[in-house]
């Protein structure tokens, strides 16, 4: 279909070093103008489903961690429902927000969530998709935020079957969406390392 | 065929490629591969929404709310405008934040070395959501120019960050703000990773003397386009929109 669309959307440009003073200025100690910093917190105690941890890190081109990026998630909860006003196949977990937003450390360069595995959501056709999660990653250096998903080690017929994965035509680079799983102080936790270019380059979607 | 809603992809020759090397940062920080189109399902149609209840009254006051002793110091400025589609039609409901350095080009971070002095008044970011007309609307001292290290002796213009919500996370965007009639938009490594002229000047904002407020501030006017649902034909008839 040839564009039909009468205005171009602007243009993007890069977020930045200093994204934390828009996005998330508690973190970087300017305090007192909003109460918590967008995103920070997920769920709640009564929010269903399995809690886990998701975290990692994003490497450059010389295998240098990121310590100045912002990550932002977006997913279904436990059911497959995205708390959205778009969601029109059902309610969502009022108790989870589905969207989250953390600056990777400026240190360590590691990010974590405090979040719960989705459930699967169909695509177009109405095939399931297996669980994953949304990720969106702006940085100093990086001219238009990048798309891409992670998804879970332990899934592997969901995996399977999902169109999007399994319609990845190198198995080597549909494996770098794939996170692990393991155990960090009793709770499950999934480390989902993105590699921005080089060996291992982790696969970003056109969106 | 579903009833989903979809996007027309995102033209990419009007937003800068992720490599641009006068832009050193980008070198290292671009991935190499091709990006791998994926048809849009519900994980990218659908995106958080946040309510004008979040906002409070200093949100989109950067000279009161970081105030400690008085207002911010330096030019005071309007900044409006409204947040459309690629059909034109205004977008409700979309969060926008901005951050910027003070008037004297210095940020309030911990990693910025910049010699500027600090306005203990300042902070530096604000939020607002739009109206039912797409409208938005803030207060603010113009940020000033400033050095960085990129080459031997690059300045960037005046500049505010945004960073734009719609209702889908594929709308998701960041970009900056610059002022019109600044030669020094020109002169930028940043600036100039977006190849087409025509799309540079899209983020130039129009000095507005119609909207000025007398003996106290000039104002600026900066329109945002998202990308828009695209119609899809369904029982032969247009849905989508």
């Amino acid at each position: 279909m040839t564009r039909p669309n009468t205005l171009e959307e602007t243009p993007s440009q890069t977020a930045g070093p200093y994204v934390h003073i828009g996005l998330t200025p508690n973190w970087c100690d300017i305090e007192g103008v909003y109460p918590e910093d967008l995103g920070r917190t997920m769920v709640d105690a009564e929010t269903a489903g399995e809690r886990i941890i998701v975290s990692g890190r994003i490497f450059d081109g010389s295998g240098v961690p990121l310590k100045d990026a912002l990550i932002e998630i977006w997913q279904a909860d436990a059911n497959g429902l995205y708390n959205s006003p778009l969601e029109k196949r059902g309610e969502a977990d009022p108790h989870f927000t589905g969207w989250g937003r953390q600056a990777t450390d400026g240190t360590t360069g590691e990010y974590r969530f405090e979040t719960i595995k989705p459930g699967r959501v169909p695509c177009r056709d109405g095939r399931l998709m297996a669980p994953h999660i949304s990720f969106w990653i702006v940085a100093r250096g990086i001219n238009l935020g990048l798309h891409t998903r992670m998804y879970f080690a332990d899934e592997d017929a969901a995996n399977g079957e999902c169109p999007v994965l399994s319609g990845i035509g190198s198995k080597a680079r549909a494996a770098t969406l794939i996170a692990s799983r393991g155990e960090v102080d009793g709770a499950a936790t999934y480390t989902f390392d993105i590699h921005l270019q080089g060996d291992g380059e982790t696969i970003f979607f056109d969106v | 065929m579903s009833d989903q809603p979809t996007f027309t992809p995102r033209d990419r020759s009007w937003h800068p490629p992720a490599l641009t090397p006068q832009y050193k940062s980008s070198v290292l920080r671009s991935p190499n591969q091709r990006l791998l189109s994926l048809d849009t399902t519900l994980s990218e149609m659908t995106g958080p929404r946040f309510g004008h209840d979040l906002i409070g009254p200093l949100d989109n006051d950067l000279i009161r709310n970081y105030a400690q002793t008085g207002d911010a110091i330096g030019q005071r400025i309007i900044v409006y405008g409204r947040v459309l589609d690629e059909d034109a039609r205004p977008v409700p409901n979309v969060l926008l934040e901005f951050w910027q350095a003070n008037a004297g080009g210095r940020y309030r971070h911990r990693n910025e070395g910049y010699v500027a002095a600090l306005d203990p008044n300042f902070g530096g970011c604000g939020r607002t959501v739009t109206g039912a007309d797409g409208g938005y609307r803030f207060r603010t001292i113009k940020p000033g120019a400033y050095p960085w290290p990129n080459g031997p002796n690059d300045w960037r213009p005046a500049h505010i960050h945004f960073s734009v919500f719609g209702y889908a996370f594929a709308q998701r965007l960041v970009t900056q703000m610059y002022f019109e009639g600044d030669p020094m938009i020109w002169q930028c490594p940043i600036v100039s990773a977006i190849p087409d002229r025509a799309a540079i000047e899209q983020l130039v904002a129009a000095l507005d003397r119609d909207n000025t407020l007398p003996m106290d501030a000039l104002a600026y006017r900066f329109d945002i386009v998202l990308r828009g649902r695209h119609s899809t034909l369904f029982e032969n008839r247009l849905e989508g929109n």
